[in-house]
């Protein structure tokens, strides 16, 4: 059974301002963007992206896709790090109470659309649901190649040779591979996509998933997507699958062994305990395990 | 008609210019080129001869002329009429590519053993153990010491550095290889050596050939045709041996003269 | 008992009230005022209009006393108003010629129509703080009436363009309008509005240091100021009603024109090149800056080898932005504590595996060590 978890607190709509704070024109410009985005999954097509009362790496990228698509039937649910109450995501909670009124909750289950930083609820999303990432360096080529120009052509090409250089360097030098998190996959089985810096462990719920996933760059300025029930596989070798993590404990609040687990230090002895880092399902778990 | 008379040649040039700007480098270049041949590009700096390569090795668009490759299943195209995507594809799989300095043709920032796998890679090849298998096994080829597989290569030295080139260039077993004085800035034993060893593959795998070189040694060493340029014409082609020793254009002669008797 | 922590929304509406007080500073002291601002911090308003791309010194100086003096949070709170305003036109181009000059000097020459004007600079100020600005209630400087300058004042380009021997600044094929970068994202490579267009809205601090590099032997051209001029020009729409021009008002820039060499080709003979800055306000450095980063970009269009960052577009115009540079540094603030989280267990487990491994080649030479023994007693 879930629990009802309507926010009381938050600003009142501000009437002096447009509905999502964009003006409308900025707002079909970026729908176009979102569907060409959801036409070519994992391509990443450029737009142009607003300043935003938020600063360029903090979200603007999601916060535009976003305000772009939400209405005011729309039940807003704001995450980072997998919760609703650290202080960027309350931030941004806020900005949309005040720029659209719409109804927010933290019940992943309630909400229309999830925007997340680094993670993806632990709770299996349902059609109809939007889940909008926030992704600070939208080319998974980037660290290798930091010339545009280049990864364009690349990306046209589908010359990904330089990403699985990158991954038999890491089998060589560390017999694992080193990305543990923004770990590359191939989306509908022609580009190379940034999931955004998701754990690793989060990966496997893209493939196939039901929601439609959005990716908003607003610095880098760039809008992708992974359309409902797409492929999207992690990059690895045949004999070195990819492979997520695990931990040896459980969540000392709710006792989960699957979820992605948060270390909290105790003390300055180096005692710690693992807690859930997706506060909607452990607080769900906690009350009805 | 007899079946030779009908084998088209693996790649075939006419009447290829090149320019940089007002300035022609090359003019009017024609020649055929057979599967297994060696052709020497013979000529002093300022001769045209490294543009001649990059030109026919879809590096640099000709302003005049046609360069012609026998694909596979489809006999000879023209490069230039072909897309980008398909040069690239030839450029990765069918041809090869040695720079004069190696560091132009690996990537100096990653291990010996990626550096040759890497157009494995690129096909598609997907199981770590046998790519590192290959690597070994084409680095033993090039006389490198597979236990410097893990090794970047700005350990390595120059000899050592152009022979992974060769292997990162080979291991797709491609039909025609452009090398751009592949042994210069070498000492001069490790010169034997590389050619030596490239003498064996080109052998040992039919390779095709053009090479560029300023050094008759290696077009004797290397070639079984030579070509020589001056001011970017070719002033006289034919078998290496026939013009070496026996050179007719007044240029060949001086520079088959200028080299240092010991 | 570990309790998740909650109460980010009290954390914030707490942090506002402690901004409020750190802005305010102490009580005591009067409250500073947005025409004091405007008035007497009058360069820091004009580089918050220049790189806010917002022409309003009233907003730029609410925006210094909201942000207490950060210039680059101010300058992001102007980009930020300025993204929800409405376009209502587009203004004829300035006329820079017709300028009403206060300060223009040319180092090409030693004179020149218009003659060489200092005006209001610190250029030969000795830089000793002046004490006596520590009180106030000094008579103000009192403006000197009737110097008018009614001399012609052709600008320096013009004057070399009668020989030819600064290249034409001719506009593209069918003169397109002038790339807006808050529309449309750039794609590389940019042409030169799109390029001026950054440079303009550019840090000044970045392209300062962008603009050194060129000076340090790693750029090709060797630069003269051939003009700088500062002083009002008018600003004049053609509005669709009328059909003809009005003037909307004026505002103070500064420009700068810089004369660099050019190696002339077989086709051309050898002409000067050019890199231009333009600035809202009295902003030399600014407009300098951009001029020697202009020209140092344009290095591709003329044929130049680039061999140093402040001629690679990608990498000036990628990270000349302070919204984003500012942004994307600061960002590192936010929690990462999910991703260090994995990161922290793979280091981990390659330490436990490193351990392992060290344990086995000990054991290895050890026992290669105990054979080579075991050989040399055999023998």
């Amino acid at each position: 059974m879930s629990q009802n978890n309507p926010i009381e607190s938050g600003p009142a709509r501000d009437p002096h301002i447009n509905f999502a704070y964009l003006d409308e024109r900025t707002k079909r410009m970026i729908r176009r963007a979102i569907l060409k985005a959801v036409a070519i999954p994992g391509y990443q097509v450029p737009f142009g992206s607003r300043e935003m009362p938020l600063p360029y790496g903090w979200g603007t990228g999601g916060i535009q896709v976003t305000a772009s698509i939400i209405g005011s039937t729309d039940v807003l649910k704001v995450i980072d790090q997998g919760s609703d109450d650290t202080v960027n995501a309350v931030n941004i909670r806020r900005f949309f109470q005040r720029t659209t009124g719409v109804e927010v909750t933290t019940d992943t289950t309630l909400a229309s659309i999830i925007q997340t930083r680094h993670r993806i609820p632990e709770t299996p999303l349902r059609e109809g649901q939007v889940l909008v990432y926030q992704v600070p360096v939208p080319e998974p080529m980037q660290h290798l190649e930091p010339r545009e120009q280049e990864t364009r052509q690349l990306h046209a090409l589908q010359e990904y040779g330089l990403m699985h250089v990158n991954l038999f360097e890491d089998l060589s030098h560390y017999g694992h591979i080193s990305s543990t998190y923004d770990y590359p996959v191939l989306v509908n089985g022609r580009y190379i996509m940034s999931p955004s810096p998701i754990p690793k462990f989060d990966n496997p719920k893209m493939h196939l998933n039901p929601a439609l996933q959005l990716f908003g760059a607003g610095r880098e300025k760039r809008i992708y997507a992974v359309p409902p029930y797409t492929t999207v596989e992690s990059l690895g070798f045949d004999d070195h699958p990819f492979e997520i993590q695990r931990w040896e404990s459980a969540c000392e609040l709710c006792g989960s062994k699957e979820s992605f687990l948060d270390e909290v230090l105790m003390d300055d002895q180096g005692k710690k305990m693992f807690v859930c880092s997706d506060s909607d399902y452990c607080s769900k778990r906690q009350v009805a395990p | 008609m007899s079946e030779l008379d009908t084998t088209p040649p693996l790649m075939r040039v006419q009447g290829l210019s090149c320019a940089y700007g007002a300035k022609t480098v090359v003019r009017d270049i024609s020649f055929d080129l057979w599967p297994g041949e060696v052709l020497a590009i013979v000529g002093e700096s300022g001769s045209g001869k490294t543009t001649l390569l990059n030109t026919v090795a879809a590096r640099h668009m000709p302003s005049a002329g046609h360069v012609y490759f026998d694909l596979r299943d489809h006999g000879l195209q023209e490069i230039y009429a072909m897309s980008e995507a398909q040069r690239r594809m030839l450029a990765r799989t069918d041809w090869g590519f040695v720079h004069q300095h190696a560091a132009e043709g690996l990537r100096m920032n990653v291990s010996a053993g990626a550096n040759v796998s890497e157009r494995l890679m690129a096909l598609g090849q997907r199981h770590y153990g046998q790519l590192r298998a290959q690597a070994i096994d084409w680095l033993e080829r090039v006389e490198i010491n597979p236990n410097r597989i893990d090794d970047r290569p700005d350990t390595f030295s120059g000899g050592m550095r152009q022979r992974l080139q060769i292997a990162r260039n080979l291991i797709t077993q491609p039909r025609l290889v452009f090398m751009d004085e592949p042994t210069s800035g070498l000492d001069v034993s490790v010169q034997a050596k590389l050619l030596d060893m490239m003498r064996t593959l080109t052998r040992q795998m039919n390779l095709a050939a053009i090479i560029v070189t300023h050094d008759l040694a290696v077009a004797r060493l290397l070639a079984q045709r030579m070509m020589v340029m001056q001011n970017g014409q070719a002033v006289e082609t034919g078998l290496t041996d026939q013009v070496l020793d026996d050179p007719q254009h007044p240029y060949t002669q001086l520079l088959v003269s200028s080299v240092l008797q010991p | 008992m570990y309790v998740a922590v909650k109460g980010g929304e009290a954390a914030i509406l707490n942090s506002y009230e402690l901004l409020a007080q750190q802005r305010r500073g102490d009580p005591e002291v009067p409250e500073l005022t947005v025409a004091q601002i405007r008035q007497q911090l009058r360069l820091s308003v004009d580089r918050v209009m220049t790189e806010g791309s917002v022409y309003d010194p009233d907003l730029a100086a609410l925006a210094i006393k909201q942000s207490a003096g950060d210039l680059v949070e101010a300058i992001f709170l102007l980009r930020a108003y300025r993204a929800t305003l409405p376009r209502l036109g587009y203004s004829q181009p300035l006329d820079t010629g017709r300028m009403q000059i206060a300060r223009r000097i040319s180092a090409a020459f030693k004179d020149l129509p218009g003659g060489q004007v200092l005006g209001p600079t610190y250029d030969y100020t000795q830089r000793l703080l002046d004490f006596s600005l520590l009180a106030t209630g000094q008579s103000a400087p009192v403006a000197r009436k009737g110097e008018v300058n009614h001399e012609a004042t052709p600008r320096v380009v013009d004057l070399l363009n009668h020989e030819s021997l600064l290249e034409g600044q001719v506009p593209e094929a069918g003169d397109p309008d002038p790339f807006d970068l808050t529309r449309q994202p750039v794609r590389f490579p940019a042409n030169r509005s799109a390029r001026l267009q950054n440079l303009a809205r550019a840090d000044e601090g970045f392209l300062l240091a962008m603009a050194y590099s060129t000076q340090r032997g790693y750029s090709e051209s060797h630069p003269f100021v051939g003009e700088i001029r500062f002083g009002t020009v008018e600003l004049c729409v053609v509005p669709e009603e009328l059909g003809f021009e009005i003037s909307v008002g004026d505002l103070p820039v500064t420009e700068c024109q810089m004369i660099n060499q050019f190696q002339g080709s077989l086709t051309q003979p050898p002409q000067f090149t050019r890199g231009y800055g333009l600035a809202f306000g009295h902003s030399e450095r600014k407009a300098m800056a951009m001029s020697l980063v202009d020209r140092a970009l344009r290095a591709d269009e003329l044929g130049e080898a680039v061999v140093s960052p402040a001629q690679m577009q990608e990498f000036v115009m990628s990270h000349s932005d302070s919204l984003e540079s500012s942004g994307f540094v600061q960002h590192l603030k936010l929690p990462h504590y999910v991703d260090f989280q994995s990161e922290l267990e793979l280091v981990r487990k390659m330490r436990q595996s490193h351990v392992l491994l060290g344990v086995d080649q000990t054991k290895d030479d050890q026992a290669k060590h105990d054979q080579a023994k075991d050989d040399h007693v055999a023998k």
